[in-house]
């Protein structure tokens, strides 16, 4: 009796051993991944960080940050920013959501091929799709030509190197981050819950509104929020298609650290668009987490 | 035209009801595409000048191209960088990934979100970041450097896709093999691997691609010889409009549509 009870504390305690060994063999695994962020994400962010609270004298202050609430050339980014990324994550709503429906109604082979329309610009080189929006959208470019040929307008209209283009370039850019993940939310949604709608006397366009369209609000606001925050950050397609005038955060950046090699004024700001992005993610878990809990379950 | 009157589906909506909905997403998946493909035809141009169609045929950006020693070093080096990456970047994350999802313990979903951290930091913010870094350390312009921020973006993703394929694979089959003796690591490269194969495949062709694409980090941390093809395209792009760009893109179109014909292959060979 009492060795049976001492045998099974030994093998216990083997068990406890390898699981524990176990578990650093796994983090062993880990390490690698996790000390390369480390190396590239956390120490230069964090070096930028504090580089921000260093003033030109070499002291501690807070000077970079007052200039951004001093500066009327500030208030300009920051706005032009935050009306970029929010036209940005309209027009992707307003197209991107007919197109998911579509896909999301159609049989999964035939979605599969269709969704290839979605993912080949997807995969395509941004750079490429912007140079392709440059000619496009050039005074003579074929936008114009259609547009006239068709009786839209009369001469040329300049749709580049503006707000227009970029708005247009960015919303091409963007709009699979919407699709996919709304997408993702239609397919989930029961057929079965239409068929009870229109059972119970809703008209399609009614059933649409009322069973449909909340069932795939949460994958919308998950797309729009990826859209919103990685539109605060963009950088190419403002600089190519903005043609200088269309300043955001990122392009301020490259700019000061360009003309002026104030490395406390770039970071600053580059912290000022981390805090925003890490705000609004938060509260878009929050939101969704809330979401998932009034949807989910249906 | 009989399909027009046909119930789309097993309510009441008729495919005529419909056809605005077909329309519209026709237009926005052309123009989706268009502007992906346009490049072919720009890139066999005769004109100084962004023209489209164009009047003239000729291969001579072609030419321009394969005979300029800046874009060919160029086009070396980024292929050389996304290899790279991708040789570094796919075991990384495919270790990490199958360490956090078969470990089970509480840090598990913690350490997998901070790995996640460089998908979410704007990259403006790691580009100057590891600007300012390998500046400290004399890595900037150099293959190493740019090898290691790219990996750094490319893991996530690797990450993502092997956990995804982790989720739907049996872990009991690695169990039985190691209660027949076989050690874990034995267990994962006789069992488990060649049972995600394909996962590890795609995943390896998203990094490349997401390295051999990267402007951001390029613009700041490559140069000199080590300049990338993404950072000379930028410089092209902003200052003066290259119809050599025509060319170089049409290339760069054909890269993606053939890696990511290959994933879709792949994905069904899965299923």
């Amino acid at each position: 009796m009492e060795s049976r009870v001492e045998t099974a504390g030994i093998n216990e305690q083997a068990l406890q051993q390898q699981e524990a060994r176990e578990q650093w063999t796994l983090l062993g695994l880990a390490a690698p991944a996790v000390l390369a962020v480390v190396a590239i994400i956390v120490i230069p962010v964090g070096w930028l960080f504090y580089l921000s609270f260093i003033g030109s004298d070499g002291q501690f202050s807070l000077e970079h940050y007052q200039k951004m609430i001093q500066y009327k050339s500030y208030a300009r980014v920051f706005l032009i920013t935050f009306e970029v990324s929010l036209l940005t994550t309209v027009i992707c709503i307003l197209i991107g959501y007919p197109l998911a429906y579509f896909l999301a109604l159609l049989p999964q082979r035939w979605a599969g091929i269709f969704m290839l329309a979605v993912l080949l610009p997807f995969w395509t080189s941004l750079l490429v799709r912007t140079y392709a929006w440059l000619v496009l959208l050039q005074k003579k470019g074929m936008l114009n030509d259609f547009a006239i040929y068709i009786g839209l307008w009369e001469t040329p209209v300049k749709l580049v190197h503006n707000m227009t283009g970029t708005l247009i370039g960015m919303a091409h850019i963007m709009l699979p981050f919407l699709v996919l993940p709304l997408y993702g939310s239609m397919r989930k949604i029961e057929r079965d819950m239409m068929h009870a709608a229109a059972n119970l006397g809703a008209s399609p366009v009614h059933a649409f509104w009322k069973v449909y369209f909340p069932l795939s609000l949460s994958g919308m606001v998950a797309g729009s929020l990826i859209v919103f925050v990685l539109c605060l950050g963009f950088y190419v397609t403002p600089a190519v298609l903005g043609g200088g005038r269309v300043v955001m955060v990122a392009t301020q950046i490259t700019a000061i650290l360009e003309n002026q090699f104030d490395w406390g004024a770039a970071s600053a700001l580059g912290v000022v668009l981390l805090i925003a992005t890490i705000i609004i993610l938060y509260l878009a878990a929050r939101f969704l987490k809330f979401d998932a809990a009034l949807f989910g379950k249906n | 035209m009989g399909w027009l009157q046909r119930s789309a589906s097993d309510t009441q909506v008729t495919h005529r009801d419909r056809l605005w909905l077909y329309v519209v997403a026709a237009i926005i998946m052309l123009l989706l595409v268009i502007p992906t493909f346009i490049v072919i035809p720009m890139s066999f141009s005769d004109s100084q000048y962004l023209e489209f169609p164009p009047s003239n045929w000729s291969v001579r950006w072609y030419d321009e191209y394969f005979g300029s020693s800046k874009w060919m070093r160029a086009t070396v080096t980024s292929f050389q960088i996304g290899v790279l990456t991708m040789l570094v970047a796919t075991p990384l994350g495919t270790a990490a990934a199958y360490a956090l999802f078969v470990s089970g313990h509480r840090a598990a979903r913690a350490v997998f979100m901070f790995l996640i951290t460089p998908m979410i930091v704007p990259v403006i913010l790691i580009a100057i970041g590891a600007f300012y870094a390998f500046g400290r350390v004399g890595l900037n312009n150099t293959i190493t450097g740019l090898v290691l921020a790219h990996t750094v973006l490319a893991a996530p993703l690797v990450m993502i896709v092997i956990t995804a394929s982790l989720r739907t694979y049996d872990l009991n089959q690695e169990l039985v093999a190691r209660s027949l003796g076989a050690s874990r690591l034995k267990a994962f490269f006789a069992i488990t691997l060649p049972q995600i194969k394909f996962s590890v495949v795609t995943a390896a062709l998203l990094s490349f691609l997401t390295s051999f694409d990267e402007v951001i980090i390029a613009i700041f941390v490559s140069g000199g010889v080590n300049a990338t093809l993404t950072k000379h395209m930028f410089a092209a792009l902003r200052d003066y409009i290259d119809p050599t760009i025509a060319a170089i893109s049409t290339i760069m179109v054909l890269v993606s549509s053939v890696l990511l014909l290959a994933t879709q292959f792949i994905g069904n060979r899965e299923k």
